[in-house]
């Protein structure tokens, strides 16, 4: 095997008095799409920013292609080839669609932004036309679609996605889906996806696992998971389908 | 007319210190979203870091000419960014993440602990100093009055708008002004961007005294006269003009600054000059009654 993207080992974390996460243990190899899926409050969302340094880990340890990140500055991660598309987007409400864009690149790549940029356009179009707008105007797709958009700025080696699909059109979901799994067969990026559309995750991810209220219960090969009966009743039953 | 001519030259020199200040102010609560109470009290602390390098330089002999004024100035700005770095260093970062309110009673503490330490050091006892930028321009003579453009007056106008450029240039187009930018918007996301914040935020504090020391060496420089208590008007005022232009937005600091330098010298021309403190105070209860986001704040509702 070679060795892991990303390797969480036995992380627990949380906020205050709340303990989010409870010893989980996961790993991404280079170039696949693995997913997280789970309910509402199950501690996805703060997987994802303890990787990135907020809050810190208050035991066990992260490391990234092999380096030791636990504890560092969220700041000196990211330049480590980490992005993200968080959790409501975050999308500077007061800068331009374009200065979005230009921030994904700012502090992490001394790169010219502009060949960024067009990848950026290329996977969603819409994004051009909106260059002059202000993020804050944007409708929810379009700011799903540049929080990705400004992720990949930096060129990053693994992109973290949080909830992509949240309150969108399915039209828009799939458009966005498209998008991921384009990026994993063109350029071998490497994502790791966290989802409640369990459904459309687990198809489009090689791998899956399951968090439980802070814990992993499964993991698998995403079809294998989308097959097991109890996965189908807690997480495809109802409104999702 | 001549008369209120020479009050327009008066109040915008006046303005334009208080807009000094005020950009401080706002700059502040923009990124972190406090109100530095201290802030007045780091004028005062760069009004007299310049006194003391003006009295060194006539010890020896060198006060005369643009070029000392010029070194006095970046001598008070250098030091004074140093305190205004120290005081977010030792007082408001190891408060970051905890409640709302501790920054500001620190940064209150922060107020008294500068002033008792400038009292203590410099003594309590007001500090005059002679004229060091003497004449003017007659700018028209109306019968026995006569409307005079002091060069002091000249001088400030041109510092500051002169700072002012600069500050702008570096808000609007190096990566430390985007950096800032970013961090007022969504701070947490700056940092998931590779922005180092708490850098970004201990520059915005070591800017903000900077232009603070501009304002408290042209004060010096104009009044001739400092004590250890000059910071806690000056920053009500500056803070007034701050809410008063929209806080959070930095022209609307300078335009605040502006109007209340010359609300504050037409009411004492006209009026009285007890009650000039009463009328710029007054006209911002008004304004945040009927405008209480400020002249230039924001005032669009944003999708989250």
């Amino acid at each position: 095997m070679s060795p892991a993207l990303l390797e969480v080992d036995r992380v627990s974390a949380g906020y205050g008095a709340v303990q989010a996460l409870n010893e989980v243990s996961l790993h991404v190899q280079p170039g696949e799409i693995v997913t997280l899926i789970g309910a509402n409050g199950a501690g996805k969302s703060t997987l994802l920013m303890t990787i990135c340094g907020q809050p810190k880990p208050r035991s066990g340890r992260i490391s990234l292609a092999g380096a030791d990140i636990t504890g560092q500055p969220t700041h000196a991660i990211m330049r480590r080839g980490v992005a993200q598309s968080p959790e409501g987007r975050r999308i500077f409400p007061r800068m331009t669609v374009r200065e979005n864009l230009l921030m994904g690149a700012e502090a992490l790549t001394k790169d010219e932004p502009g060949p960024q940029m067009e990848q950026a356009f290329a996977l969603f179009p819409r994004l051009k036309e909106r260059l002059w707008q202000r993020g804050g105007t944007l409708s929810g797709g379009e700011q799903q679609m540049l929080a990705i958009g400004r992720a990949l700025m930096s060129k990053p080696k693994l992109l973290l996605l949080d909830e992509p699909s949240l309150g969108l059109a399915p039209l828009v979901v799939k458009q966005i889906f498209d998008a991921i799994r384009r990026l994993n067969a063109e350029t071998g990026l490497t994502v790791l996806l966290v989802e409640q559309n369990a459904n459309q995750a687990l198809r489009l991810a090689h791998r899956g696992y399951v968090l439980v209220n802070g814990r992993i219960t499964m993991e698998g090969p995403g079809r294998a998971l989308l097959a097991r009966p109890e996965i189908r009743d807690a997480y495809l039953g109802g409104g999702h389908g | 007319m001549a008369y209120a001519l020479q009050q327009l030259i008066n109040g915008i020199s006046l303005g334009m210190i208080y807009g000094l200040i005020a950009v401080g102010y706002t700059m502040v609560y923009g990124i972190i979203g406090m109100i530095n109470f201290a802030h007045g009290d780091v004028f005062m602390i760069g009004a007299f870091i310049a006194l003391i390098t003006v009295l060194l330089l006539q010890l020896g002999g060198m006060m005369d000419g643009p070029a000392a004024i010029l070194l006095v100035l970046l001598v008070s700005m250098a030091f004074t960014a140093l305190y205004g770095w120290s005081v977010e260093r030792v007082a408001y970062r190891p408060l970051r993440g905890s409640f709302r309110l501790a920054p500001l009673i620190s940064a209150i503490g922060i107020s008294i602990v500068l002033q008792n330490y400038v009292q203590v050091s410099q003594g309590a006892r007001v500090k005059p100093i002679g004229t060091l930028v003497p004449g003017g321009v007659e700018v028209m003579r109306d019968g026995p009055f006569v409307v005079q453009f002091s060069y002091i007056q000249m001088l400030i106008i041109a510092v500051t708008l002169g700072v002012l450029a600069v500050f702008t240039i570096l808000v609007t187009r190096t990566p430390l002004g985007r950096a800032m930018r970013a961090c007022e918007q969504d701070s947490k996301m700056a940092s998931l961007l590779g922005i180092d914040t708490d850098r970004t935020i201990s520059l915005t504090f070591v800017i903000g005294a900077a232009l603070a020391a501009v304002a408290g060496t042209l004060y010096m420089i104009r009044y001739g006269v400092i004590d250890f208590y000059i910071g806690f008007l000056a920053g009500v005022k500056a803070f007034t003009a701050a809410v008063l232009g929209g806080i959070g937005s930095l022209p609307g600091a300078v335009l605040g600054g502006l109007l209340i330098g010359l609300i504050e010298t037409f009411w004492s021309a006209y009026f009285s000059a007890q009650y000039k403190d009463v009328a710029a105070f007054s006209i911002l209860v008004v304004t945040l009654i009927f405008l209480p986001t400020g002249l230039l704040g924001r005032q669009e509702v944003e999708k989250v």
